[in-house]
């Protein structure tokens, strides 16, 4: 720990620390461009300039180091005078198009030039003008307002792991572009909107859309992939306008990835807004006591086993413990929430959650990647990954197909199951080795082989403890963990999917499960769909209930890593539609037999009651008991593993109604380049 | 000359790559994206008759040493004497910095226009024969004005002289390079002004 002064005030920092960063200690706001918490020091803005005693010069605190005893001075004449003049320079080829500018109200160039510049320039010159780019389709690029700060050729370089950005030229003829033009290759482009401290790099589906003092914001989590990001939803009436990234250091960081942020147009297209019931082979439109009622006359006569319901993968918890005690009321065990058919076993928690948490990727000091492409199926995570890589030390092995990029070099190990014993070698001198699974590797014929075999990889390297879980489940979406946690399995008697279609069952229902192939489900089953797009699996209903999407409802989602979170309503559903557990419990009065819940804190307390997790929302780390899941390890098959996301930009149900989305997939090459 | 759609090292190139990569510790081989630009700018010197770099030759320096392709565009486009677009046979490049100007840099631009039927800096010949390109101080003053052709420095120049050289490069001739007046290197006009032994 270094001491020093900062204004008089004393301040204690960790030896290292920069100047800016004790600043921040003491509570002085440094004004900076260039400078980022989660990025390398640049020192190319200078707007953070601060005096020292003597230092006969103001320092660029950012990448100044403290020194014993050090006192620095944040708000002298010259300071002052220095951030005056470096905002003069940093104005002088600085549009001052702010009005037409989708940055305005806010941009730190705006903030900072009002509160730290001058009134007004000497400059009289011409300013000089620079080409836009073409970065892809979700960043507009405004070039002439860039002021190379730099950091999204940091982010690009350091976090996302494509450097495909750079500053070229040099002076006056510098420009920050990728050369050759071409779309950037990564899921996390996004984020550079968010970083750009300027209205250079913008939102290309939010350009010109609205002002940030006209939207209402509310606080909720992502559901498109598993992590469960923190997010904003952004909206005026009853749009969603746009999704930003929350900060949450355990879960995203401040990241997010695109198709979080920009799929949610799909939200306005392909959408169920009222019921619907087939009749004579066609749908048409009903009222929600018909619907009712054709679906009550429909279920009456069956006997609870030919009764059957699947979850989808975006389904939240309340909507999930309401079907579930709907069938239960119906005899009916014929549940399952694996529409992939991932041999999860879901008995133990440690079985199919991401168990060292996701924080605990910065701990873990091995990695074995079985059957999984965490790139596509959850690029924040993986650029945590990747983080943990940059910090050295950090061997990874990949069982799975050749050719994919992760943006961090691996150890090829094999591209089938039978490779998974080569990688006790990887795990062998680890102190906190972890194995992360793909969802995608255990829906196979032998998945729970293959995960029987992956815990025994890490039983072996001794990372199942009562201090550390090194296994570590990646799933695909925000609903999946919380339907394993309020057990959406087969009962004992029950079938699963697998036995549901092709006639199992008499009638299924379907909440928001679209994940499979509906020409699967029998030709004589009664098929009722409820969920919010006007999916595959709507159009092979008979009776469709229109539900809430993640944005219109208060929700509960369990993340990869077991984190039970909240998601907000941020806008009402369209038209007809309700919210999903409301829908359940309406129909449930219908059939006579109402479910024992009317208020969301009652669903709630009913969630707890079947998984204590839902009303505390711990998390586990320990290890409680190193048996494994059920399966045979040594029953692994010989097929290699195929990435279950095969083009991340369109996985589910709305981010294939979203035409942000089908252009990238569009101009976006697949993340597998042959490197 | 367009975009060419292939580039590799020829032998010499190869040689000399072989003993550059040497200079640099393992793992380092990005060090060597200078000199390896400037090798393949050379070598298309020598095959092209045009001393540029192609796109595709910066992603061969990249692929080589292991670097991201931009990262090499950033460098080839900072430096100033790595022409990223095809240029002429001969690259007059004229310094007009102070000291050069003052001694009738201006002289020697415009011999460059009249002889080479240049329009101006920036422009190359309609033969392909010459690119004009204003430099800043090449670090010749004492003997200014400057005038570098590719490589080489032909100094004290004046119009007269200027043309004449251009003549030469355009029969296929390199004029001894160096001053034009017969200057021993950077020595007094006219020979040795002081300690020639005739004092005392």
């Amino acid at each position: 720990m270094t001491k020093l002064f900062v204004d008089g005030v004393e301040v204690e920092v960790p030896a290292g620390s920069s100047v800016l960063q004790a600043c921040e200690v003491a509570g002085r706001e440094i004004p900076r461009f260039c400078y980022h918490e989660r990025l390398s020091v640049a020192g190319n803005c200078r707007m953070c300039l601060v005096e020292v005693e003597k230092a006969p010069k103001p320092v660029a605190s950012c990448a100044y180091p403290v020194a014993e005893g050090m006192k620095v001075f944040t708000d002298t004449p010259m300071v002052r005078n220095a951030r005056r003049n470096v905002m003069e320079f940093l104005l002088i080829n600085h549009p001052l198009d702010c009005p037409i500018c989708d940055q305005g109200g806010e941009c730190d160039l705006q903030d900072q030039a009002v509160a730290y510049g001058k009134d007004g320039s000497r400059f009289l010159e011409q300013k000089r003008a620079v080409k836009d780019k073409y970065v892809g389709p979700l960043i507009k690029t405004i070039m002439n307002r860039c002021i190379h700060c730099t950091r999204c050729i940091r982010f690009a370089t350091e976090v996302a792991g494509v450097p495909e950005l750079g500053a070229t030229g040099r002076g006056e003829n510098m420009e920050v572009g990728t050369y050759v033009e071409k779309a950037l290759t990564t899921e996390l482009a996004g984020n550079l909107i968010d970083l750009c401290p300027v209205g250079a790099l913008t939102s290309r589906p939010y350009a010109f859309v609205s002002r940030p003092w006209e939207l209402r914001k509310t606080d909720s989590v992502d559901v498109l992939d598993a992590v469960g990001a923190a997010i904003r939803i952004d909206t005026r009436g009853p749009e969603v306008l746009r999704i930003l990234p929350r900060t949450n250091e355990d879960v995203n960081e401040e990241w997010l990835g695109d198709r979080s942020r920009f799929s949610f147009d799909g939200l306005k297209r392909k959408r169920l807004d009222r019921p619907w019931i087939r009749r004579d082979g066609k749908l048409v439109a009903a009222s929600w006591p018909e619907a009712f009622a054709a679906i009550a006359e429909k279920l009456k006569p069956l006997s609870g086993d030919r009764i059957g319901a699947v979850a989808g993968d975006l389904v939240d918890a309340e909507s999930v413990v309401a079907l579930k005690d709907l069938m239960a009321g119906l005899g009916s065990e014929n549940l399952d929430c694996r529409q992939d058919g991932a041999a999860l076993d879901a008995s133990r928690r440690e079985f199919y959650v991401f168990g060292s948490g996701i924080a605990g990727i910065d701990d873990a000091d091995a990695l074995v990647i079985i059957g999984s492409n965490p790139r596509t199926e959850a690029p924040v995570l993986n650029a945590r990954i990747r983080k943990r890589w940059l910090a050295g030390k950090f061997p990874v092995g990949f069982v799975g197909p050749a050719g994919i990029d992760l943006t961090y070099p691996v150890t090829a190990l094999g591209e089938g199951p039978s490779a998974i014993a080569d990688a006790a070698a990887i795990l062998k001198d680890a102190k906190h080795p972890m194995v992360l699974v793909g969802r995608g590797a255990l829906a196979r014929p032998d998945g729970a082989a293959v995960a029987a075999a992956a815990w025994a990889l890490l039983r072996g390297a001794e990372g199942l403890r009562a201090d550390w879980n090194g296994f570590c489940v990646l799933h695909q979406f925000g609903g999946q963990v919380g339907a394993l946690d309020l057990g959406f399995v087969p009962g004992p008697q029950g079938r699963s999917l697998g036995g549901m279609l092709g006639g199992g069952v008499d009638a299924l229902w379907l909440l928001g499960a679209d994940g499979f192939d509906p020409a699967l489900i029998g030709p004589e089953t009664f098929v009722i769909y409820q969920g919010h797009h006007g999916d595959r699996a709507a159009s092979r209903a008979d009776v469709i209930l229109p539900g809430a999407a993640y944005t219109e409802k208060e929700a509960t989602y369990v993340n990869t890593e077991g984190r039970v979170q909240r998601g907000r309503a941020a806008v009402a559903p369209p038209g007809e539609a309700r919210e999903d557990w409301r829908i359940l419990r309406a129909f449930s009065a219908v059939l006579g037999t109402p479910l024992p819940y009317d208020t969301i804190e009652a669903v709630r307390a009913r969630m707890a009651a079947v998984n204590p997790v839902f009303g505390s929302g711990f998390l586990t780390a320990a290890c409680s008991d190193p048996a494994g899941p059920a399966g045979d390890p040594a029953a692994l098959g010989d097929a290699p593993f195929v990435p279950p996301i095969p083009v991340y930009w369109q996985a589910d149900c709305i981010s294939r109604a979203s035409a942000t989305m089908a252009e990238c997939a569009r101009v976006i090459p697949p993340a597998m380049a042959a490197e | 000359m367009s975009e060419p759609t292939e580039f590799s090292f020829d032998a010499d190139s190869e040689a000399k790559i072989t003993m550059i990569l040497a200079r640099y510790p393992e793992g380092k081989q990005a060090s060597a994206v200078i000199p390896l630009l400037y090798l393949v700018q050379k070598q298309m010197g020598r095959l092209t008759g045009s001393a540029w770099l192609p796109r595709v030759a910066m992603d061969v320096v990249a692929d080589r040493l292991g670097m991201a392709p931009i990262r090499v565009y950033e460098v080839a486009t900072f430096y100033l004497m790595f022409n990223t677009k095809p240029i002429g046979r001969y690259h007059l490049q004229v310094c007009g910095t102070t000291p050069c100007w003052l001694r009738g840099s201006d002289d020697v631009l415009r011999a460059c226009k009249d002889a080479g039927a240049l329009k101006g800096y920036g422009d190359s010949s309609a033969d392909g024969l010459f690119t004009l390109t204003e430099v800043e101080c090449l670090g010749g003053c004492v003997n200014a004005p400057v005038l570098q052709v590719d490589d080489d420095y032909y100094e004290d120049l004046d119009y007269a002289r200027t043309v004449a050289l251009i003549e030469a490069l355009k029969r296929g001739e390199r004029p001894p390079i160096g001053s034009s007046i017969g200057r021993q290197t950077s020595a007094p006009e006219g020979g040795p002004m002081v300690l020639t032994g005739a004092e005392n």
